[in-house]
């Protein structure tokens, strides 16, 4: 069974100036038991996708069509808000790229912890050695002491750890994770790659895990989705998107990769051109206005070609490796 | 080592105070810590998350009371300037915080926001209109831009306008706690070369906070590695990046991930338990992690060397490419 089944996906924000058409056409599946990770442009609309799958949009956010199935029976875009609580947390867990939009301020990290485990039967004592298990599997030094303490009184890392420990304490069956690993060094980062990859399989859970670091993507994730300005541009494997990518943004966002430059430069490459406004999308390829690939035929809506094995781009010459110009 | 600091700490102390209960305690969140800042020069401070990074650079802006130690800007000591006085300071030297939304006013549009600064300096005889067009520009947003509030932000485009807001005043040294975090690679290339591009152009002076060890590697000249509250390397990027010598920084470089799925890691495995600030181990403070611990380092603590141009402090630094003797359980005090 698939965890999550998007199809279609369309959101969009009114704004002064008119709609902004935010996700388009999105369609991807979460399968059971693995890690999807979603790349993209900074502003492509991971956190949207990500709030209209908790029924979480702003205000001036609507879904305008499509569906999201989760575990083949909750339709989410017209669950009833009593029933998306109910999933939101125990079964639908969050960690997001700002520890603080999970912990408040002013309530101890243990009395928060208890908290998040209101509907279970455990006594007190236990609800109370669960937290510290948690705490200690995401390294938290004196955990039983860490309880006692406010967020302000960690570090920036230490907060996403304890985010993290929380997300995890209800054993979910999907988990969503939007830049967990941003602010820990990269030993912490490791290890907490390889915390969610085992915590990921002793729980069986589906994890969707959106992150720009792309050598943390590279080796955790089993699928990857690449979006760009609202539209998912290629899907596949891994291995398929790192190393035989099809789309020329995907090509040309890991080029972009520092750790892909192997000499010392000051100057790092970057993408030219500017994300088209999302107010007034072009007619045709959302990426025309910066692709080096670009012809007469792109200004028609390119379609999702399907390259085999479940991999899928939404370019014209996705078929064509030699004409992409991708070196992977 | 230096030929013409713009800053200079010297043996700067962090505590705060903890505990509760009638118990007074207080933790060394900075323990001790000296360096200086070359004008035009880009200094990396990376190293484990709760190391003590952002309260240095609070302390070096000023934000953070330091409890021993001096610091230098501009031949002016400023650690104890009292608010009013520090503000002229926070003029030439400004501060891009570590949480992109959180630190700006949720009230405020962006407009406002960017041009913010000369309000708070009191500077007139500019329009701000065209100064938030001018600083939206240089930092890649559209100018339209100007009229919405940070929750209507990507976090990206909140991180361009903490750029913006850092560099509006022209600075001589900007302190950037993870300028990049939560940018995908293009756009962190845009942010890293527009600041070196004002690094060139301005001699501007950077510290750069960041757990990118491949964005450090790229454009930090120096880099200072910091465990619980010290450092414990510091030196020449390239020198330090190509052979570490002190088995923290060698483990830290050795997790960096790769973009590729298909690569096998050779790592340097630590334990996991960070030691607690409240309880620092005896000795050497990395010997509980340490794969190369000996018995010595649990009771005694090695002094910093200061051998070309790197600062060490570890009693047997490390061979270039050393590998760790065995993975051992780590030596417990
Ligand atoms: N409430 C809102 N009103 C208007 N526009 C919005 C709103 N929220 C988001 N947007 C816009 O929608 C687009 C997608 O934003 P989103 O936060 O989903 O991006 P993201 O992919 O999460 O970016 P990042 O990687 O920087 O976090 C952006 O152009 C953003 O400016
Ligand atoms: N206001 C405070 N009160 C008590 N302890 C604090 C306070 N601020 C920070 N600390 C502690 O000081 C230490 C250093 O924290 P700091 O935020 O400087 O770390 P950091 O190196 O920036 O970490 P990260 O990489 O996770 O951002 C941590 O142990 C933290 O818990
Ligand atoms: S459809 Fe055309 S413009 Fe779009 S990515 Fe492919 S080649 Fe480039
Ligand atoms: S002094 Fe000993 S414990 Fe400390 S880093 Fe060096 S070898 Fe490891
Ligand atoms: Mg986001
Ligand atoms: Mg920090």
């Amino acid at each position: 069974m698939t965890t999550l089944r998007i199809d279609n996906l369309n959101v969009s924000f009114s704004t002064e100036a008119g709609p902004l058409h935010a996700l388009k056409n999105v369609s991807f599946d979460v399968p059971e038991n693995r890690i999807v990770g979603i790349v993209g442009e900074s502003g492509c609309g991971k956190s949207t996708l990500i709030n209209a799958i908790l029924g979480l949009l702003a205000d001036n956010g609507s879904i305008d069509g499509g569906s999201i199935l989760f575990e083949g029976q909750d339709e989410l875009t017209s669950l009833p808000s009593s029933r998306m609580r109910d999933l939101r947390g125990p079964r639908i867990a969050t960690v997001f790229q700002d520890p603080m939009g999970a912990l408040n301020p002013v309530i101890s990290v243990g009395k928060q912890m208890l908290n998040i485990q209101y509907r279970s039967t455990l006594s007190k004592d236990e609800k109370m050695n669960r937290a510290v298990e948690m705490l200690e599997l995401v390294r938290i030094p004196d955990a039983r002491a860490a309880l006692a303490r406010y967020p302000h009184q960690f570090s920036g890392g230490m907060k996403q750890r304890i985010a993290i420990a929380m997300a995890l304490m209800m054993e979910p069956a999907l988990l969503i994770a939007d830049e967990p690993t941003t602010a820990l060094d990269a030993t912490l980062e490791v290890t907490t790659i390889e915390l969610l990859k085992d915590l990921q399989q002793k729980i069986g859970c589906s994890v969707m895990f959106i992150s720009h670091h792309l050598g943390v993507i590279a080796e955790l994730c089993d699928d990857v989705v690449v979006m760009y300005a609202g539209e998912v541009v290629e899907r596949g494997t891994v291995r398929q998107i790192f190393q035989d990518p099809r789309h020329p943004y995907t090509a040309r966002l890991l080029e972009c990769d520092p750790a892909r430059q192997s000499e010392r430069t000051r100057h790092l490459p970057t993408i030219p051109g500017e994300i088209p406004d999302l107010r007034a999308r072009p007619a045709g390829c959302i990426f025309a206005n910066r692709c080096d690939l670009v012809s007469d035929a792109c200004s028609a809506p390119p379609p999702d070609k399907d390259i085999g094995d479940g991999h899928v781009a939404r370019c014209i010459i996705a078929d064509c490796p030699e004409e992409t110009g991708v070196t992977a | 080592m230096s030929s013409d600091p713009i800053l200079k700490v010297e043996d700067v102390q962090v505590s705060f105070p903890v505990g509760g209960f009638g118990r007074r305690n207080s933790i060394l969140g900075v323990a001790g810590v000296s360096f200086e800042v070359n004008r035009g020069e880009t200094f990396a401070l990376v190293g484990e998350s709760g190391s003590g990074k952002t309260t240095l650079a609070r302390a070096v802006n000023g934000l953070q009371e330091i409890s021993a130690g001096s610091i230098t800007f501009e031949d002016q000591r400023i650690d104890e300037l009292d608010p009013r006085a520090m503000k002229p300071v926070r003029k030439r030297m400004s501060m891009m915080f570590q949480d992109p939304v959180g630190s700006l006013s949720p009230r405020m549009t962006v407009g406002d926001l960017v041009t913010e600064p000369f309000r708070i300096h009191g500077i007139e005889g500019r329009n701000l209109r065209d100064e938030a067009e001018r600083l939206l520009t240089l930092v890649g947003l559209p100018t339209s831009f100007d009229s919405r509030f940070p929750h209507q932000l990507s976090g990206g485009q909140a991180r361009r306008v903490g750029v913006a807001r850092a560099i509006a005043l022209d600075p001589a040294l900007i302190i950037a706690d993870e300028p990049t975090a939560g940018l995908d690679v293009s756009v962190q290339g845009e942010v890293l070369n527009l600041l070196n591009d004002l690094r060139e152009r301005l001699g501007l002076a950077m510290v750069i906070i960041t757990h990118n060890l491949h964005v450090v590697h790229h454009v930090a000249d120096r880099t200072a590695v910091m465990y619980l509250g010290r450092f414990v390397e510091a030196g020449e990027t390239e020198e330090v990046f190509s052979a570490p010598q002190h088995p923290y920084t060698a483990a830290l470089l050795s997790a960096n991930p790769e973009p590729d799925p298909d690569k096998t890691h050779d790592r340097i495995t630590l334990p996991a338990e960070v030691p607690s600030l409240l309880a620092r181990p005896s000795g050497c403070e990395f010997h509980t992690r340490c794969p190369w611990a000996q018995s010595q380092c649990s009771f005694d603590a090695p002094e910093r060397h200061v051998t070309d141009e790197r600062v060490i402090a570890c009693h047997f630094p490390l061979a270039p490419g050393a590998r760790p003797p065995e993975q051992k359980e780590s030596v417990l005090s």
